[in-house]
């Protein structure tokens, strides 16, 4: 046989071609990897939710225990006085139950139709608004305050997240929101109700605010893990 | 003739062989680009097939059009992303109907040819 151009060049096509199309297989099986289908996706998604939720009812309950135990170990006598100190830290710090006069506040969103061509933003409650709440009530004296049964701690946080907020970094609350503040009822009450104060803003957009004295507010304790890794006591 | 058509065939094994074990990988972003290349070359192919059958088989056509094609057809879908045109749907229509047709045309040939 007589080797010829055409030979080598047919032999380098066929290696291109072996070429294109094993890196086009290839790249296609590593896309359809990478890819999962969005179903299987969601599952996937679903499940892992579910595990965190679980691990995390899981460490609330360990916290419980433990606390317990803590409980426990200061029960002897020599240790009276630290126990009288650690229940009053406990009581400042929110992981106590409480109760005692106070005020119960109701907030929720506009109930009526939306006027044409307004902003819907304007016609619900926000973040901020549960915020300037807080902020009032605090301001007023509230010693100990819940919305919808969750503690308000020093480090409570109130986050928008889309319809719902977000408080204690995992509880999502979604309106109405009830708001127990433990105080002076009347104090609590007139504050909220000043002319000009945050009830009157709020009613200004047609969020139903409802406020009441109550003779004895029930406040549950903080019931999250409190870990200070950064803040020391010098 | 056979001994092109075993060289190329060759060719195929060794360059098969090379994609799947070479370490360095395209990205994924060229896979559209690739495969719109591998469509056209594939239709060269097939139409070397049918010149080859029908005796018109021109190296300069067969090998100028293998690379011209897929380059082109590469080259048209980058343009198409560029503009947000899908014209790499052109090519693949364009290929996808003309492989179709060599392929009835070899088919019809080799009827034809060896049955008889």
């Amino acid at each position: 046989m007589k080797f010829k151009t055409i030979h080598l060049i047919l032999l380098f096509m066929g290696l291109v071609l072996g070429f294109i199309l094993s890196t086009q297989f290839r790249l296609h099986s590593e896309i359809a990897a990478s890819y999962p289908p969005a179903q299987e996706r969601t599952a996937a998604l679903l499940q892992e939710l579910e595990e965190d939720r679980q691990s995390r009812d899981e460490l609330q309950h360990e916290v419980s225990v433990l606390r317990n135990r803590l409980d426990q170990a200061a029960a002897g006598p020599e240790l009276a006085k630290m126990r009288t100190e650690l229940d009053q830290v406990r009581q400042l710090a929110g992981m106590t139950n409480m109760e005692g006069p106070g005020v119960q506040l109701t907030l929720n969103d506009n109930p009526n139709a939306l006027p044409q061509g307004m902003d819907p933003n304007n016609f619900v409650l926000h973040d901020e608004d549960v915020l300037s709440v807080l902020n009032e009530l605090k301001a007023a004296g509230a010693t100990a305050i819940a919305i919808n049964e969750q503690r308000v701690i020093s480090t409570t946080e109130v986050r928008c997240i889309g319809p719902t907020i977000l408080l204690n970094k995992n509880q999502r609350l979604s309106p109405p929101f009830v708001i127990f503040a433990l105080g002076e009822p009347d104090t609590l009450t007139n504050a909220m109700k000043m002319k000009g104060g945050v009830i009157d803003s709020l009613l200004n957009w047609g969020i139903q605010v409802d406020i009441k004295k109550v003779e004895k507010v029930k406040i549950p304790a903080y019931s999250g893990a409190l870990t200070y890794n950064y803040a020391k006591p010098k | 003739m056979w001994w092109g058509i075993l060289l190329a065939v060759l060719g195929l094994l060794i360059g098969i062989l090379i994609g799947f074990n070479i370490p360095v990988f395209l990205p994924q972003d060229y896979a559209k680009y690739l495969s719109v290349a591998a469509l056209a070359a594939l239709d060269s192919v097939f139409g070397g097939m049918r010149a080859a059958l029908e005796d018109k088989f021109n190296h300069g056509i067969f090998v100028s059009g293998f690379f011209s094609n897929a380059l082109l057809a590469a080259g048209l879908t980058l343009v198409g992303d560029r503009l947000g045109i899908d014209l790499y749907l052109a090519a693949v229509v364009a290929f996808g109907v003309r492989l179709f047709q060599n392929l009835a045309i070899i088919r019809r040939y080799i009827l034809n040819h060896k049955i008889k």
